[in-house]
């Protein structure tokens, strides 16, 4: 085979566009004439409407339409339940446009359409809405679920949208023989994604073709188009949804449907003319998707000497005004709060709760942040409670190398299927995380600060992610007979992620053309509309694999027209540098004239048609032009669906200090030793953690989603909701470890969740490590802001200098 | 919904009034109208054309919006189209050279996987390039320096580590390394 990409770090084939002011975001499409949305939002928690007014509206200069819940045809629904589980007993979802009642602050009420945003906007302030009283509310989801509670959705007693249990193994014998307990309750956030691009939807009706075409900022632009075809009650083929260049998405655009992703297309279809709506910052906020806040009680029952016999754990998970997504985020951190330890009794029970703020879907992590929180806090302890150091314990537990694969009888993951972890080397990954460290000059280090009454600590967090989950993804790939170039497809979408470059490498390696020739084609139904969408960590796999064995197949189309093309036997071809040769020789044909050659013509068009044209000699044949069962051209396409989720893992360390005066942190170093199987390119891959770090650095100590005790937004805008700046991120140390997974052909694991799993417990770990000379109780909350440091602090009777 | 209907008689603008604008961007003379209240991130995307300028925030943090105003960085968000009349604007489209190569800073960007989803880099190179380009500011081009050089630009996707790399790449390319 000639020269592999595949592990190369081979240079983006996107970025001189992306670098130039050419990227086609959706509010980048050139749509003339085009009219732009904007929404009435409710400006309450829970209150029933009374009226809507919208005659001042509708008069106001510049205004086309106003649209309410009476207005909207057969859209005025409550939108669908996109995964329905048996444990989601009272499923509920929101309405396009509210009727009666609003659930939360920014639930959109009414839409004015107008000659520019500007105008739609004043207009929307004339949109004239009664409320009732407002309603009383619980924002805090252990209220929220008290009998004396105020109820989200009047039929949903104690707010509970879904209760499940899961048991693996014989939890309460482990709990019989166990001779230590360690208890912990332990608390995450609401945060939001908080992609640069806010979301964003443009529509135009084509009323000459009855063609629908849809721009959306989503990251599932196949289910998008099947939702309004199904809605709308169209052909799917009348319907083309276009993901372009999407700035961001980090879980929050993989909802559907949100309000404006069926009333802009409603609205263009029924004024003929283009509609947009751009999500501004604020309302980013306030309608667009979140998630984190879950609170854990957790206990592992051990043996003295630190093996963990059984775990329980029963959480909360606060799942906002509506649960379109299902329980996916509570399901995944159910099944993933036993790590990577060994653990083989658990009991695990969660209820999701609904409280009147945002709806929650998954952000980057689904669950996983959470879980980890909860099981490395809880490793930590048991270290302590013991007497242990934090990485034996934790060495003590982990799934040796030899017990893969591993599976976790009767517990199911996020997608119903089994929770087998496949592969990894974790004892490896401690061991190097360990020695990338170098624990004795940190003991150095630590123990002369002392002296100089500073507080440096270490903290460290495993993590698993399972990736890469089904049902299926494709892959298409053409050969183009002129330019010999490779155009590729499949039916996921890219936010920044890369898949123009590593799905070239895998194309590249089984057609030998230069990766920059290899053209993916993603997200537009118009170009390949089989698949469902990029999340959880799952491009690689799914998609690589497919547009790998889509790849195999055309490299024998090639070496098979090859051979007949040169008189040469397949097993002395090779193929490199976008021409198939015959080895040792300086015999040679290139890719673009093999696929010409493929293509019975009739017209010669140009010099490589000529030879496959009917009076051509190479093309004389009495038979048909095409033979049984071949089709034209050098065209491929393949699936690829996993038997399940393959598990990557890795382990991040810190050490930083603490100044117990400020409460401030200063992280010294950051190492991550991570492991997603074959690598396709490690720069990308890299980027990948890096990224994630700085997410989850976000998250353990500055991005809070705010709300008042009436579920009013408190920091719904970009000067309060913190997101780090490159002056709050440190440098990050990378390690690679490669172990393949044994699941699928390139062997790969997906990487896009990974860093910012384990930050949060990493630097909690390290703080509490910092501060143990003060005493400082157990940091069991995310964020780690400065007030809540300062506040364990007291309460840990520290008391601070004058 | 109704299978024909007569084309309604829409507006045509909004009855906002109009300024004259006369402003300079990448170079080209320009005279537009304009609503005052028309912010320049706007008149340059949808009015010129020029959407390499992205928009982020529309409250002047996150840096996406981020132009070049006379010689400084800005963030057109914050900036009416009618504040620049008389003014030199730049954007991303301007930094590209005649025969398609590269600014070195776009350059650096490129070779250091300084970009993931592509949204929030115009802001960036314009702000980098205003303190690179500025030859009577100190700079400093440690870890630390460069860090706060970025600290008027948010990116969600990179962890900015590589940016940091890709600015010191471009500064030695532009000697402002001496």
């Amino acid at each position: 085979m000639a020269t592999r990409t595949f592990g190369e770090r081979v240079q983006r084939n996107n970025d001189q566009r992306l670098l130039t002011g050419g990227g086609r975001y959706v509010d980048d499409i050139p749509l003339v004439g085009a009219l732009h949305a904007a929404f009435v939002r409710s400006p309450y928690a829970r209150a029933q409407i009374v009226s809507i007014d919208t005659s001042l509206a509708k008069k106001h200069p510049g205004v086309i339409e106003v649209y309410t819940c009476d207005n909207i045809g057969n859209l005025d629904i409550e939108m669908p339940l996109l995964i329905p589980h048996p444990a989601l007993h009272s499923p509920k979802t929101q309405r396009p446009l509210a009727r009666e009642g609003v659930y939360y602050v920014g639930q959109t009420v009414a839409m004015v359409v107008a000659i520019d945003r500007y105008v739609a906007e004043d207009a929307s302030r004339l949109v004239e809405v009664e409320y009732s009283e407002p309603l009383k509310c619980s924002i805090e989801i252990e209220e929220a679920v008290l009998d004396s509670a105020p109820l989200v959705h009047p039929d949903v007693p104690n707010n509970i949208a879904a209760h499940c249990v899961q048991v693996s193994g014989e939890p309460e014998k482990a709990f019989q023989d166990a001779e230590h307990f360690t208890k912990l309750r332990v608390r995450v956030d609401r945060s939001t994604a908080a992609p640069m691009e806010c979301r964003a939807v443009a529509a135009r009706f084509d009323s000459v073709s009855g063609e629908l075409t849809v721009w959306d900022g989503t990251q599932a632009p196949i289910s998008v188009r099947g939702g309004i075809a199904s809605i709308f009650n169209i052909d799917e083929d009348k319907v083309r949804v276009i993901a372009p260049d999407v700035g961001g998405g980090f879980g929050q655009k993989v909802l559907l449907f949100y309000p404006d992703e069926l009333l802009v297309p409603y609205a263009a279809m029924e004024l003929n003319r283009p509609v947009k709506y751009i999500e501004d910052r604020t309302e980013n906020f306030l309608g667009s998707t979140q998630e984190r806040t879950q609170i854990h009680e957790l206990e592992l029952a051990s043996t003295k000497d630190g093996i963990v016999l059984g775990l329980k754990d029963s959480f909360l998970h606060d799942t906002g005004a509506f649960i379109p997504y299902g329980i996916a985020v509570a399901q995944v951190a159910s099944s993933g709060v036993l790590g990577p330890y060994r653990i083989p009794n658990s009991r695990v029970e969660y209820k999701a709760i609904y409280t009147p703020i945002v709806p929650v879907t998954p952000y980057r992590g689904c669950g996983r942040p959470h879980a980890c929180f909860a099981i490395e806090r809880a490793m930590d302890q048991l270290a302590d409670e013991l007497g242990l150091d934090r990485f034996e314990v934790r060495r003590r537990n982990l799934i040796a190398e030899d017990e893969f694969p591993y599976e976790r009888p009767n517990l199911l993951f996020a997608d119903g299927l089994a929770v087998i972890y496949d592969s990894g080397q974790y004892t490896k990954a401690l061991d190097m995380i360990h020695e990338k460290i170098d624990l004795d000059d940190f003991k150095l280090q630590q123990s002369e600060a002392a002296k100089d009454g500073r507080y440096l600590g270490l903290g460290l967090s495993f993590y698993v992610e399972a990736t890469g989950i089904g049902p299926y993804e494709g892959g298409h790939i053409k050969i183009h007979p002129i330019t010999g170039k490779v155009y590729v497809n499949t039916g996921l979408t890219t936010q920044g992620q890369g898949h123009e470059t590593v799905f070239a490498q895998i194309v590249s390696d089984q057609l030998g053309v230069d990766p920059a020739d290899v053209i993916l084609v993603e997200g537009d139904t118009g170009a390949f509309d089989w698949g469902v969408a990029t999340y959880a960590s799952r491009a690689a796999v799914v998609s690589g694999n497919a547009i790998h064995l889509a790849s195999v197949k055309a490299r024998k189309i090639v070496m098979e027209a090859a051979g007949n093309m040169l008189e040469a036997s397949t097993d002395d071809l090779e193929l490199e540098g976008g021409e198939v040769k015959v080895r040792g020789s300086d015999v040679s044909v290139s890719l673009a004239a093999v696929a010409t050659a493929c293509n019975p013509l009739r017209y010669a068009f140009n010099e490589a048609a000529q030879a496959a044209t009917q009076f051509a000699p190479a093309a004389r044949s009495d038979e048909p032009a095409l033979g049984d069962g071949r089709a034209p051209g050098i065209e491929t396409t393949e699936y690829y669906a996993p038997p399940h989720a393959t598990w990557a893992y890795g382990v991040h360390a810190a050490i930083l200090e603490v100044d117990p005066g400020l409460c401030s942190i200063d992280i010294k170093r950051y190492i991550c030793v991570h492991d997603c199987g074959n690598m396709i390119n490690p720069t990308l891959v890299e980027g990948q953690v890096m990224g994630g770090v700085a997410q989850g650095m976000g998250g353990a100590f500055f991005e809070r989603v705010e709300f008042d005790s009436e579920g009013n937004p408190r920091n719904a805008n970009f000067m309060d909701f913190l997101v780090p700046y490159a002056t709050e991120v440190p440098q990050i140390e990378l390690h690679h470890i490669e172990t393949p997974s044994p699941l699928n052909p390139l062997g790969v694991k997906g990487v896009g969740e990974a860093g910012t799993i384990p930050v949060a417990p990493v630097i909690a770990s390290a703080i509490e490590d910092a501060l143990k000379p003060l005493g400082i109780k157990k940091l069991h909350n995310v964020p780690l802001s400065p007030n809540s440091i300062y506040e364990a602090l007291i309460e840990s009777g520290w008391e601070p200098k004058a | 919904m109704k299978q024909y209907k007569i084309r309604s008689d829409y507006p045509e603008r909004s009855d906002d009034p109009l300024h004259s604008v006369n402003v300079t961007v990448n170079g080209q003379k320009i005279t537009r109208k304009v609503s005052p209240r028309r912010l320049l991130a706007d008149f340059l995307r949808h009015e010129l054309g020029l959407t390499g300028t992205h928009v982020g925030c529309e409250h002047g943090v996150c840096g996406c919006c981020t132009v070049i105003i006379d010689g400084s960085a800005a963030r057109s968000c914050l900036t009416f189209a009618v504040q620049v009349d008389g003014a030199e604007v730049r954007t991303v489209e301007s930094l590209q050279n005649e025969d398609g190569t590269l600014h070195p800073v776009q350059e650096a960007f490129k070779d250091c996987h300084a970009l993931q989803c592509g949204f929030c880099t115009p802001g960036f190179l314009m702000s980098i390039v205003s303190q690179l380009e500025d030859s009577d500011s100190e700079l400093d081009l440690s870890d630390d320096g460069i860090r706060i050089m970025l600290s008027g630009n948010l990116c969600r996707c990179t962890g900015y580590q590589n940016i940091v790399t890709a600015v010191r790449q471009a500064a030695e390319r532009l000697n402002r390394d001496q």
